[in-house]
């Protein structure tokens, strides 16, 4: 049984996990994962270099089919990758437009809005391949939370930011929390999210080896 | 949103990236430019002898250069993992295809439009037929190239030897309307035979290819 597929029915955990495996020919990228993400909590993704971390995300997204087991996921997801998801040769604001019309999202104020909530000026006469590495990592969030998803996914936000920038982000998250998400975010950098994580889960080889429930 | 509203706003989207870099146009020009210019020099032909060969000379012309960009057709969606943006949203497969297939056949159309009054110059050429079939035959035959192109583009467009894989699929799904392309540009241009099997054989083609590519196009967007 293999499901990666929004389910509206599933609402007292936003994400159900049951005994997922992913193989890449015989390599074992995941092996027998099983978890629940409350809806509200903030679940950081802890682990060394393939380890699994991104793979499972991506399962989470549907973006990839587990070998064996299930996934269910309640509500709407917003995806952050590792990459920016972001069309270079686009503005910051034509780049949002984009995607919220893929969402049905009409109104131009809506997109303004969201690149001042991540504190990115929208009238910005400059390509997204122009912008510095946190601005990109702003709008990519930006991108991601658009159509107000139940259900964020975040794919080392952190990384290849300086300290404000990261210092930022995570106060994004921090107020994407008080407004009720589910938010999981793999990182190699776990003091950043220490004290915001409600959850938090280690992986290595494919397999949870830690998984611990309540701020650190 | 519906899907012919969506289908636009990747058009949009995909003539905006291409005004911004020309990648697509700057190639397909310059190929089918110099393709032309080489056969212009390999033969001498009279009048007549130009209006038999050229039909030929003029759709290979454009099948590789219409290779050589809808090879990138999928290039920028695959950077920076936009297309996984696109999938997350769950927004409608075919709005993607259809987009992006009736931009490819715009910069092919395009360049066609372009190169045809030098092919004419150096060919010599004035059709002897009808010129509202032979604009009809321009058409169907384009299209023909761009939506199995497209198709066989996204299929390649994660493998890693996607720049050979695209010919060895397109070229032998594309023969039947290569040969109506030629027949029916051949049987215009001299006047001495009737396209209309021709015609009705692309358009058929077109409308089968259509089809199917529409309904594999999903499963094609949600492979890993």
């Amino acid at each position: 049984m293999t499901t990666a597929t929004p389910n509206p029915t599933a609402v007292a955990s936003t994400v159900i996990l049951n005994h997922v495996s992913k193989f890449f020919g015989r390599f074992p990228a995941l092996l027998g994962i099983s978890s629940t993400f409350a809806q509200g909590e903030v679940c950081a993704l802890l682990g060394g270099n393939g380890s699994g971390k991104s793979t499972l995300l991506r399962i989470i997204a549907g973006l990839a089919r587990p070998s064996d087991g299930s996934v269910q996921v309640a509500g709407r997801i917003g995806y952050m990758a590792h990459s920016s998801m972001l069309y270079d040769e686009m503005s910051g604001i034509e780049n949002l437009e984009y995607t919220a019309a893929l969402y049905g999202i009409a109104a131009r104020e809506h997109c303004v809005k969201a690149m001042q909530d991540v504190g990115l000026d929208p009238e910005l006469p400059r390509l997204a391949r122009d912008y510095s590495q946190g601005m990109r990592q702003r709008l990519s969030l930006a991108r991601a939370i658009l159509h107000d998803p139940e259900l964020l996914l975040l794919d080392e936000p952190f990384s290849n930011v300086d300290t404000a920038s990261a210092a930022q982000m995570l106060t994004l998250v921090e107020q994407l929390k008080a407004r009720g998400k589910t938010i999981v975010v793999v990182t190699h950098q776990p003091e950043l999210v220490r004290t915001l994580a409600d959850h938090s889960i280690v992986l290595a080889n494919g397999r949870i080896v830690e998984e611990k429930r309540g701020r650190a | 949103m519906s899907i012919l509203t969506l289908a636009l706003v990747n058009l949009r989207k995909d003539l905006r990236l291409e005004w911004r870099s020309r990648d697509t146009l700057n190639a397909l020009g310059f190929f089918a430019l110099l393709v032309v210019v080489i056969f212009s020099f390999s033969f001498d032909p009279n009048a007549e002898e130009s209006r038999r060969i050229a039909g030929g000379i003029f759709w290979v012309s454009f099948v590789f250069a219409a290779l050589v960009a809808l090879n990138q057709a999928w290039a920028r969606e695959l950077r920076n993992q936009v297309l996984d943006a696109y999938r997350v949203s769950g927004a409608s497969p075919a709005a993607l295809f259809i987009g992006k297939a009736v931009g490819n056949f715009l910069f092919v159309a395009i360049i066609e439009a372009l190169v045809s009054p030098l092919f004419v110059i150096f060919y010599n050429l004035r059709a002897l037929g009808s010129s509202w079939l032979l604009a009809t035959v321009f058409l169907l035959g384009t299209w023909a190239l761009v939506i199995n192109g497209t198709f066989f583009a996204a299929l390649c467009a994660r493998t890693r030897s996607r720049e050979m894989m695209l010919p060895l699929l397109l070229l032998p799904i594309s023969l039947p309307a290569v040969l109506a392309m030629v027949e029916a540009t051949t049987a215009l241009l001299t006047g001495e035979a009737d396209p209309g099997m021709w015609i009705k054989l692309l358009a058929g083609y077109d409308i089968v290819f259509t089809t199917a590519s529409l309904m594999l196009f999903e499963t094609v967007l949600h492979s890993e």
